[in-house]
């Protein structure tokens, strides 16, 4: 072929279609004399791949996979064969500083792990510490506590919500829910003062109570967010695209789910209802009223589905918490943790000694180790704390539950096409922050 | 929601029927003096001496038990009538500031049924091997959690099918990052940490199983294929 001289000459406009209606075979070559003669494969097609498997990767730095996740496909044509995930691009050894951080300051760690999660994680985590000191909370504490997490989980579905349109081809709803969730970052902003990384709690309370005429603020979040949900349950949830590029994809059994560690609206799509709140509960989540939805599939759809009703669900919660809301202090009263008011601590020589050795050496727990988990948006959500009675933990861990549910993710993409990973890797709701943390 | 009931999620409570009472939130719990787990002394009844130790603190039940053993326990935990352990939670180890004490290995266990919670856990002698058995055959969960445990502390899982680094890359150097003889900063200087980032292979991302899929070795660039398969060697 070297030696041939290539032309494109106007017998291209002339050849014309055969008596099939397919495109003649256009002559591109030419002998030393002059004359057209047939190339063998024209160029421009290539041979069958005759089963030559493909290696495609996406990420880490695409769009479509919610962070810096990075997967090694092996494509037969456009089926995978095998998925090869690759995590680790945001690891920041959080558990590692946390050995060298008083609890209180561990706090806004929580915050940056899973960062669409902020007030849960420091919810949790709080939980975790006052465990390890025993510490019980004031009531008022608590019902502060459930608004903090059920808001969370409201704006954490609601992203997940958003992204996923997105990936899936819809626009409209992203713009929906991220204007409902704006407006849980202003009703935060007004409770903390910050918006993303809240920091709200402190061991043993919070970290200020909410300001005047926020519940108002709530009350009206609470009243206009179903109708949002019903407007996007009305767009989407029966939308023909909708459905056709979500059921079936990525399901997985009962059996899998619990062996596979799923949690959150992973297991309970698959028909497990697994929910901390109800069957370990923590802040008195069993004196409130709702439902846990569990689908039947254990597709993206049926997930879909439950993140769905559990924005329902966590609104019937938040109203039951505005009913409920007693006064009182947030805070306990236990000098160990809490450091006391500022007028006090300059007049008084016992605050003072307080405030001296909480800020200069940090309250010590016992000894001890505590578990505690929390049901996050995304699932289980676990702090492991060992105390070996200094100030500084031995050993922080977090259980992240997007780490275990994406570690499912070779099971669920295998067989399906390339464009349904997209679908199924937005179905898990991954936050790299919390599973490389 | 409105419209289908096809398209409705089942709604209800949990689908756990065991007749047990709902569980409460823990109150005013206690640092010592609680009930041990049920599930500690069938244990004891079914394993006697392999179980060295139970604690209870803080409510929640410890059990300390052989190394050799720890598949067998496990493996009777999650297969057990009584017990149905089926939900592994966590994996994970504990390294004291006291040099002397052993390393900790810690399984965190839920039995969905009963609603019980397990801590199991396999003390490490300082100066023996780092390895215990893995759990992966009965757990799925445990593939990443081993990865992980072992990335971080170099504790070997005999027996998990694919044990390689997983947060940081598989050509890191500096050892175990949450060992307590691991300094917070990192072994290598910032100096050398971007000397060595700078000089790195870019195809050493593709680890050696990647590339036997991708069957094109002979038809890449000559420089191309030969910075493949020299790994994370860079001829510097």
């Amino acid at each position: 072929m070297a030696t041939t001289k290539r032309t494109i000459d106007v017998q291209l406009s002339t050849t014309g279609f055969d008596s099939q209606g397919r495109p003649r075979r256009v002559p591109l070559a030419v002998d030393e004399a002059g004359n057209t003669v047939a190339v063998a494969e024209p160029p421009g097609l290539e041979p069958d791949l005759e089963g030559e498997h493909m290696l495609i990767n996406i990420g880490p730095q695409h769009p479509a996979t919610h962070g810096v996740l990075r997967l090694v496909l092996e494509l037969d044509g456009e089926t995978v064969v095998r998925c090869i995930p690759h995590v680790g691009y945001l690891h920041c050894g959080f558990e590692k500083i946390g050995e060298y951080r008083q609890y209180n300051q561990i706090i806004p760690w929580t915050d940056r792990e899973d960062y669409l999660n902020s007030p849960g994680n420091n919810v949790a985590f709080a939980l975790g510490a006052e465990r390890l000191f025993g510490i019980e909370i004031t009531e008022r504490c608590k019902v502060l506590r459930v608004m903090a997490c059920e808001l969370s989980r409201i704006m954490s579905h609601l992203v997940w919500l958003g992204t996923t349109c997105i990936d899936i081809g819809a626009y409209t709803p992203f713009l929906w829910a991220f204007q409902q969730r704006e407006k849980i970052y202003e009703l935060l902003e007004a409770w903390i003062g910050a918006r993303l990384t809240t920091s709200l709690t402190r061991v043993g309370g919070m970290g200020a109570d909410i300001p005047d005429n926020w519940i108002e603020g709530l009350t009206a979040f609470v009243k206009g967010f179903p109708k949002v949900v019903d407007e996007i349950d009305r767009v989407i949830t029966r939308n023909g695209i909708w459905v056709g590029r979500t059921v079936g994809l990525g399901v997985m059994s009962p059996e899998e789910a619990t062996n596979y560690g799923l949690s959150g609206p992973m297991i309970r799509a698959s028909g497990v209802a697994y929910d901390v709140r109800r069957d370990f509960p923590y802040l008195d989540y069993e004196t409130y009223d709702f439902d846990v939805p569990v689908g039947t599939n254990g597709d993206v759809y049926d997930r879909f589905l439950v993140r769905m009703e559990e924005l329902r669900q966590s609104t019937r919660i938040l109203e039951q918490t505005i009913a409920r809301l007693p006064d009182g202090p947030v805070n306990v009263d236990d000098h160990r943790v809490i450091l006391p008011p500022k007028s006090r601590a300059t007049s008084d020589m016992e605050s003072m000694i307080h405030h001296f050795k909480q800020v200069m050496e940090g309250p010590r727990p016992p000894i001890g180790e505590c578990y505690v988990a929390v049901e996050s948006p995304k699932g289980e959500k676990g702090y492991y704390m060992v105390s070996d009675g200094s100030p500084k933990p031995v050993r922080w861990r977090i259980r992240p539950p997007s780490y275990v549910n994406l570690s499912a993710i070779p099971r669920m993409v295998e067989g399906h096409l390339l464009s349904d990973v997209i679908a199924i890797n937005a179905s898990i709701d991954i936050v790299m922050g919390e599973i490389d943390r | 929601m409105s419209g289908d009931a096809s398209f409705s999620p089942v709604v209800g409570g949990s689908a756990l029927a065991t007749g047990a009472p709902s569980p409460k939130t823990p109150r005013n719990v206690a640092r010592t003096g609680a009930h041990p787990n049920p599930s500690a002394d069938a244990l004891r009844a079914e394993f006697a001496t392999v179980v060295q130790r139970v604690d209870v603190v803080w409510g929640e039940t410890s059990v300390v038990v052989e190394r050799a053993r720890l598949h067998d326990v496990i493996q009777w935990l999650h297969d057990d009538e009584g017990q149905r352990y089926d939900y592994l939670s966590d994996i994970t180890a504990v390294e004291y500031r006291d040099v002397e004490r052993e390393i900790e290995v810690v399984w965190h266990l839920r039995s969905l049924p009963y609603r019980r919670f397990l801590r199991v856990k396999v003390l490490l002698e300082r100066g023996a091997a780092l390895e215990v058995p893995s759990v992966w055959d009965v757990y799925k969960a445990a593939d990443w959690l081993e990865r992980e445990c072992f990335d971080m502390f170099g504790i070997r899982f005999a027996g998990h099918p694919d044990l390689r680094r997983i947060l940081m890359w598989e050509q890191y150097k500096e050892g175990f990052p949450l060992r307590k003889d691991f300094p917070l900063r990192g072994r290598f200087s910032r100096s050398e940490q971007l000397r060595q980032a700078l000089a790195a292979n870019p195809e050493a991302r593709y680890s050696k199983d990647e590339l036997t899929i991708a069957q094109a070795l002979e038809d890449l660039p000559a420089d191309m294929r030969r910075r493949l398969t020299a790994g994370e060697r860079t001829g510097e």
